[in-house]
């Protein structure tokens, strides 16, 4: 089983086909629980603190906004956890609802500078694009090995 | 980790001719008692201790494997810092963007059953992009 990030990072679809063909899909949700369900909160309502833009800054320069550095505190560590990565491009709703354009940007720089087997599929727009996104997706999913290598 | 840490909710979205929520739902009465759930318009949340939650969700998509969509959830239902109840209603934060995947998942179970059929996908031609220099030139033109 290997850890595999996907991007958009909080996608039902990709999260839903990574476990389906028996990997870890390495997901924003999970880690939002960590934040918002861990007791100790230091700033209610969201647990999120001056901390996560320092921590933030292992992956963002100090001059980029910090949004972008609190955002990378969550995103980074899950991109150095990741053994495989799906990457689905021109996502019509990676736009608005995830943010911020920067981060999605640098996410995707991250992963593409590390070492581990990608897979950048087109977002589809109609069947036979759907059952093609499918397709190669599982394929890649398959190709990866099984055991978890940590 | 200790119990508190190991409560989790799944979403599972239901996108099935044969099944409804609620078919899903007395499913999971029937199967476990450590769960509750909450019925929703596109499907069913989880919420449980981590092994009760898998187990039901293996059993949930066994109803109709191709068409049934699960992903974890960061917020409890009912939480007050997501719930509509609370802040006074309107879509809950996170819910636009499932909709706009509900929409697509008609098309991903399809070819979820045609990969399993091992039908191989179609070709497809992509229409290439305008190229710089002839948009440029198109510009010019008009001038």
């Amino acid at each position: 089983m290997a850890k595999v990030i996907i991007y958009p990072i909080n996608s039902l679809i990709l999260s839903d086909l990574v476990e389906r063909f028996g990997h870890k899909p390495l997901a924003m949700m999970e880690k939002i629980k960590d934040k918002v369900n861990t007791v100790g909160v230091d700033s209610p309502p969201l647990n999120i603190t001056a901390e996560e833009p320092k921590k933030g800054l292992k992956y963002a320069a100090v001059e980029v906004p910090a949004g972008v550095r609190g955002r990378m505190s969550i995103v980074g560590p899950m991109i150095d956890e990741a053994e495989a990565a799906v990457i689905v491009n021109e996502a019509s709703m990676a736009f608005g609802c995830m943010g911020c354009a920067r981060t999605n940007e640098l996410t995707k720089y991250l992963i593409r500078q590390k070492e581990i087997p990608i897979l950048e599929v087109e977002y589809p727009r109609s069947e036979e694009e759907g059952k093609e996104f499918v397709y190669k997706i599982a394929e890649f999913l398959k190709s990866l090995p099984m055991e978890s290598r940590s | 980790m200790n119990n508190e840490e190991d409560i989790i909710t799944k979403i599972v979205v239901i996108s099935s001719d044969s099944v409804l929520p609620i078919d899903a739902a007395m499913k999971v009465y029937e199967s476990e008692n450590a769960i509750t759930i909450k019925e929703t318009c596109f499907g069913t949340m989880v919420t449980g201790p981590r092994a009760a939650v898998d187990r039901v969700v293996a059993e949930l998509r066994n109803m109709d494997r191709n068409h049934i969509f699960v992903k974890e959830r960061g917020f409890h239902p009912g939480d007050e810092r997501r719930c509509r109840a609370v802040r006074g209603g309107g879509p809950r934060p996170g819910f636009h963007y499932l909709r706009e995947e509900v929409q697509m998942l008609p098309m991903i179970g399809k070819a979820l059953d045609a990969y399993d059929q091992h039908v191989p996908p179609a070709e497809i031609h992509r229409t290439d992009k305008i190229d710089v220099k002839k948009l440029k030139d198109i510009i010019e033109s008009n001038l």
